[in-house]
């Protein structure tokens, strides 16, 4: 997949889950400052991603995602690794 | 506002000639009405169903129904989540989003300012919404995804979807209530309960403006299975619209519906200042138990006798005041007789009826402040809706029970009842501005 495929299957999610408009998902929004995903919403993102791409995103690595650009990048990584 | 002490609101209600006189500055009234029933999405759709005597009941056709003995339900007849945002309901139970969608419509009837201007201080603003059973359609659904798919796929938003006090929580939420907010759990009498709570935390001083109300929405194989094992519902499936027939000999058990109302209460001194038109004062509220039976009613409707004259001496009216009762009569063959009996007790032989639940089906937390919103139009209109299927009253009720079309009638005061699994007793009195 390439990284903007993956992007705009992302933001599909962020506008499913969290009503994020497709076009303020962009890399350096930051989840809970910029487009106010609290963290039950971020568990379910995690869980929609992982339906989506196939990547799990574990708890310890999902704190850890705090921009959209940082969910993208692991997913691709990830996806590269396997 | 400070506290109003009893004896400043009891004060004066009567004129020399012992009549009821016109609303004091220091009454309780009702400034704002919301609802989403199986008869309509809002208040005025309701009220004209119950005027037309509509039924909001119909055959459940769904492949799961098949093997349940009661295959009737009253759902509401517009999809709560049409009136919400997408993300907004997809992160509230049904009952929430039924409580949200009544909470501002009640809201918006008072013709309230946004919290914050005009007078109306989110820390002076309480809400109190009762259910009986509260997010048991998240439960269950997720439930099922336990079991299909495993522990990590259940939504983190499940907890706060199915907690009993979602729905006064979703509205505070919604509206940015910051004083009390409260859920009473009391079965079918959850709704009547919010109320009489609502009208406390006026009288002690600890808000402003309440909101108060009911909900449930809890139609499932599983809830309608342990209903029907209790024998509790009526199972004429072939007459869905003919099933909930209070007062009437046949009868055989009540329809389950779902569906919220909401009312905005405050100081009538209050609602003056603002220049709200209220639609009735809210004069008392009584509340008992029956310390009888967990589920079946005293038949001699002694606990709920003593809520109608509790309610009565809260808001200093006499019995003879009272022309009419709203009563929670389900169409149980036991329910209906005893509240009869406490009804005649409490009152006497002369207020005359209507039973609701004929046209809406029951609600169950949701009954008693979408029933409370009905007898507050009855005391304001003058008008008394039509009982349904009431084809052949049930002698032991002995009681003017209106039938066929509206009545209108001079209703210068009236009561409304709900009683609820656990021997719950309460009665609401209203009386005219």
């Amino acid at each position: 997949m390439f990284t903007k495929d993956i992007h705009a299957d992302f933001a599909d999610i962020l506008y499913e889950v969290a009503g994020v408009d497709p076009a303020d998902a962009a890399p350096e929004k930051s989840f809970t400052e910029d487009l106010g995903v609290d963290s039950l919403s971020m568990v379910e993102i995690a869980l929609a991603a992982e339906e989506r791409f196939g990547v799990k995103i574990p708890d310890g690595e999902l704190t850890g995602l705090r921009t959209v650009g940082n969910a993208v990048d692991y997913i691709e990584k990830v996806l590269a690794a396997a | 506002m400070t506290a109003k002490s009893a004896a400043v609101f009891r004060a004066g209600r009567r004129d020399d000639a012992g009549r009821l006189t016109r609303a004091r500055r220091d009454d309780i009234v009702v400034t704002g009405l919301g609802a989403s029933t199986p008869l309509g999405g809002d208040v005025a759709s309701t009220w004209a169903g119950l005027l037309d005597g509509r039924s909001g009941a119909s055959a459940i056709g769904a492949g799961w129904a098949r093997d349940l003995p009661a295959r009737i339900a009253a759902r509401v007849a517009v999809e709560p989540d049409t009136a919400l945002e997408r993300v907004a309901a997809r992160r509230l139970d049904r009952c929430q989003q039924l409580a949200v969608v009544a909470g501002r419509q009640a809201w918006t009837d008072a013709r309230l300012p946004r919290v914050g201007e005009g007078g109306i201080e989110a820390e002076r603003l309480a809400v109190v919404i009762g259910s009986g059973i509260g997010g048991v359609l998240t439960l269950l659904g997720q439930h099922d995804v336990l079991i299909e798919r495993g522990s990590r796929w259940v939504s983190p938003h499940m907890v706060p979807m199915l907690l009993p006090n979602g729905p006064a929580a979703a509205v505070a939420l919604d509206l940015g209530a910051r004083a009390a907010v409260h859920t009473p759990v009391s079965a079918c009498a959850s709704g009547a309960e919010a109320l009489a709570l609502g009208l406390d935390l006026l009288r002690s001083g600890r808000a402003d403006v309440v909101l108060a109300g009911g909900v449930d929405a809890a139609i499932h194989p599983v809830t309608l299975a342990g209903f029907a094992q209790m024998r509790a519902l009526s199972t004429r499936n072939d007459e869905p619209a003919a099933a909930s027939r209070p007062f009437d000999k046949s009868r055989d058990g009540f329809v389950m519906g779902e569906g919220a109302g909401v009312l905005a209460l405050e100081w009538a001194s209050a609602a003056a200042v603002r220049g709200a038109t209220p639609y009735a004062v809210f004069a008392g509220a009584g509340v008992t138990a029956d310390g009888h039976h967990i589920t079946a009613p005293d038949p001699n409707g002694t606990g709920a006798a003593r809520a109608i004259t509790l309610a009565l001496r809260d808001g200093d009216l006499s019995p003879q005041d009272v022309r009419h009762v709203n009563a929670h009569a389900t169409s149980t063959p036991a329910g209906d007789v005893a509240e009869a009996k406490a009804i005649r007790s409490a009152i006497g032989d002369h207020p005359v009826l209507t039973a609701p639940k004929s046209a809406l089906g029951h609600l169950l937390g949701g009954a008693g402040a979408v029933e409370a919103i009905a007898t507050v139009l009855t005391v304001r209109d003058d008008v008394v809706p039509p009982t349904r299927n009431l084809d052949d009253p049930d002698d032991a009720v002995g009681l003017d029970v209106v039938r066929m079309s509206p009545r209108r009638m001079a209703v210068p005061a009236a009561v409304n009842n709900a009683f609820g699994f656990g021997g719950h007793n309460v009665a609401l009195a209203f009386h005219k501005l």
